[in-house]
């Protein structure tokens, strides 16, 4: 370490030391700085939403509903529904991550249109600030689902706060898609293919369409619900002529491709992680960008599914479970071309990587517990079960958390030109796989033997597993409190990061770390495919 | 004129175009759940919605169709005004543009306005009524009738407003033949709220209302 020479440069400028002021980043049109606001942001959400999480799992450690009344739980599992679907899980992997790597993945200056781009951290902003105060006035007690009448007639809280609140995260969660198409579309380096782009790029562009293209449709149905609730007109009411089937068609139309918002950028978080600490070409690249888009689409029609107990024709549900079967076919390409990857590879098993594992792991069980649900006949017997709840926090908190972690670390020396403690960061990845299985499996066996979800109280049976349940979230919390100490230390006292740790093969590694603010010193050209590893014997890990 | 992450005027064009375009589809998921919802009822309670068609305007209806329709082209003209940078033509465009405009949004508000007196508004003082249809249905046909005529409305106000804009940008001079995009982007969005109205027209005016 030769510090007399060091001092005499002037530290370089990135986008970070550019300016200091507040105005500066709350006005920032820089695709980078929005991505921190958007972290800050839905970290806050997140250990929100967690507050309420810690108090269902306090109430089910014992069957006598004895810490909350029955409406307080109905408020605290909604609002822990409302604040980490629509704002943390929606918005995590692409707005943090999509949001400050994808401009430089395709070798851009910025976003195509960077002031919608700040404007989205407003709307999303705004609409956080909305449900919170909705929250502490008194909250929201109708299932995240807000289904017909009880959230247009019976309901005594504040559900059209909460539907305004969550209208603003949609136009947020609107102008990032409608960025990501137009910057894949038009902005992308000089010979860069579509063929040569890295795989996070396909997965954030079919994530695109769809917030494009469902987002507006939950936004009108949401609108209908309060115009109902304020007017007390019958649109969805029954006793007023409406058709409450209808609100949960126009809902789950947007809400099941929803899952595919959260999901699928997860997904090309770990095609990037898995070939980075492989060292290898991913194996079927044509395959997983083309099951991208194909998970988009397939995942407009099976919205169904959520349906099957509300009086929807058999011949509907038949086709819906149908098609629900064939969008596990794309998923499973995903899984069996990343573990084709692995074989042969050079593995590090660097935290990123073990992220990586645990999602492709989590997410298969999520997946072919989805399959049990998409069957007809298993469906009637587990709906409105744990075992619904358990499918469906193994995707969104097996998956996408997972995903959105690795993708954290993998991208922090990038960010903030300083590494994570590794070994810190290991043993909280390892005490999050724990803690997320601990809590979660026992509950696909609560559901399959009739606890009902969405109760505060069950019958004394169930005790066992439930203080298993409990027991997991504890860990799982200090497994989620660990990443956010360790990651906070290490921007001040964490080594210095150089451009490219990984050896990594992506664009977005090509400029310093932290980047300057328009990315590259010059505009990079693309002469090879993706993840052309066996061509760069040179591309070492140098962290 | 040329922003930051554009190498040049055309990619920039280029780009913003299809964000139009991709904000337009947008637009048209949203109404197409107004419009779906439509459908549905009006097939469920077939005989209430073509009692409530009955209670239209069809004379103000059918004006208000032709100046869109006129509104459209004269847009159309402007855009083309623009391309050429032509910013006399492009402001005397887009002012027949606002004033077609406005007159449709006075005569929706005229309508509106004798819906009100008929007491045919949804809510507590919803009074229509008609031999054998069930008033909670006619209400339900109205509400939705509210609904989607007000949310074209909204439409029609926001375009009133970026028309504003890019006519007084036009009357600054800023549009070139190398740079008129705002213009192309705003005369997209007109033409958009437009054409919802030409399936609004006939959807909720027109058809089946003489059909017994």
């Amino acid at each position: 370490m030769s510090a007399a020479p060091a001092a005499a440069v002037a530290p370089r400028e990135h986008y970070l030391n550019i300016d200091y002021g507040i105005r500066s980043w709350l006005l920032t049109t820089d695709h980078k700085r929005i991505a921190i606001l958007y972290m800050i942001s839905i970290t806050v959400m997140f250990f929100i939403g967690g507050i309420f999480a810690t108090l269902i799992r306090l109430e089910l450690m014992t069957p006598a509903g004895d810490l909350v009344t029955s409406d307080t739980y109905n408020k605290l599992f909604t609002m822990h529904g409302i604040v980490m679907v629509f704002f943390f899980l929606i918005p995590s992997v692409p707005a943090v991550i999509g949001n400050f790597v994808l401009p430089m993945m395709v070798g851009a200056r910025d976003m195509a249109f960077p002031k919608i781009n700040l404007l989205s951290w407003y709307m999303y902003v705004i609409g956080a600030v909305i449900t919170l105060y909705c929250i502490i006035i008194g909250g929201v007690d109708t299932g995240w689902t807000f289904y017909t009448p009880f959230s247009t007639t019976y309901s005594n809280t504040y559900v059209f706060g909460s539907i305004v609140g969550i209208l603003f995260a949609g136009f947020s969660s609107i102008f990032t898609g409608l960025n990501f198409i137009a910057t894949i579309h038009k902005l992308r380096a000089p010979g860069l293919t579509w063929r040569r782009m890295q795989l996070f790029l396909w997965s954030h562009y079919a994530t695109a369409v769809i917030m494009i293209l469902g987002t507006p449709v939950v936004a009108i149905s949401l609108i209908l619900v309060a115009v109902e609730r304020v007017w007390h007109v019958g649109i969805f009411n029954p006793a007023l002529g409406g058709d409450p089937v209808l609100f949960q068609h126009l809902f789950w139309f947007y809400s099941h491709p929803a899952v595919y918002i959260m999901v699928l950028p997860a997904m090309g978080v770990v095609s990037e992680l898995v070939t980075t600490f492989s060292r290898k070409r991913v194996f079927g690249y044509e395959f997983i960008a083309a099951a991208s888009i194909a998970i988009a689409v397939f995942g407009f029609l099976v919205w169904g599914h959520h349906m099957f107990v509300a009086g929807i024709s058999v011949y509907s549900a038949l086709l819906f479970s149908i098609m629900s079967y064939l969008v596990a076919i794309p998923s499973a390409i995903k899984v069996f071309n990343w573990t084709a990857t692995l074989y042969k590879g050079a593995i590090s098993y660097r935290t990123p990587m073990l992220y990586a594992f645990g999602f492709i792991g989590l997410f298969t069980i999520g997946g072919l517990t989805g399959l049990f649900l998409a069957a007809l006949g298993v469906d009637i017997h587990v709906t409105d079960t744990y075992f619904v709840v358990a499918h469906f926090h193994y995707i969104m908190v097996g998956g996408t958390v997972m995903a959105y972690l690795g993708a954290i670390h993998y991208w922090w020396p990038k960010m903030f030109g300083r590494m994570y403690p590794e070994g810190w960061a290991k043993i909280s990845a390892a005490t999050i796989f724990v803690g997320f299985n601990v809590t979660f499996f026992p509950q696909f066996l609560l559901g399959y033997v009739g606890m009902p979800r969405r109760y505060h109280a069950y019958a004394p049976e169930f005790q066992v597993l439930n203080v298993m349940s409990t027991a997991g979230a504890s860990i799982l919390a200090v497994g989620y409190l660990l990443p956010l100490i360790y990651l906070i230390w290490s921007l001040r006292y964490g080594e210095i990061a150089p451009a490219n740790p990984w050896g990594s093969t992506g664009l977005e590694w090509q400029t310093t770390s932290p980047p300057p603010t328009h990315n590259f010193e010059e505009t990079p050209v693309v002469s090879e495919e993706a993840y052309a590893y066996d061509k760069h014997p040179e591309m070492e890990f140098v962290a | 004129m040329l922003e930051t992450p554009y190498r040049d005027l055309d990619q920039q064009r280029e780009t913003a175009t299809l964000g139009m375009f991709v904000f337009l589809l947008t637009e048209l998921m949203m109404f197409g759940g107004l419009f779906c919802s439509y459908l549905v009822y009006r097939t469920l309670y077939f005989p209430a919605f073509q009692e409530g068609s009955r209670h239209m305007d069809l004379t103000i209806g059918a004006v208000n169709t032709a100046v869109l329709i006129c509104s459209s082209l004269t847009m159309a003209f402007g855009v083309q005004a623009a391309q050429k940078g032509l910013n006399r033509t492009t402001v005397s465009f887009l002012l027949v543009t606002m004033l077609f405009g406005i007159t449709f949004l006075v005569l929706k508000g005229v309508e509106y306005h004798a819906h009100w007196q008929a007491h045919e508004v949804p809510g507590a003082g919803f009074l229509a009524h008609a031999a054998g249809v069930d008033p909670n249905k006619l209400q339900l046909f109205f509400s939705l009738y509210f609904l989607m005529t007000g949310l074209h409305a909204l439409h029609m106000l926001i375009g009133l407003g970026l028309v504003t804009w890019i006519t007084i940008e036009a009357y600054k001079g800023r549009y070139t033949e190398a740079y008129h995009n705002p213009v192309e982007n705003v005369g997209l969005y007109w033409h958009f709220v437009d054409i919802v109205w030409i399936y609004l027209f006939p959807l909720l005016y027109l058809i089946s209302r003489t059909h017994l």
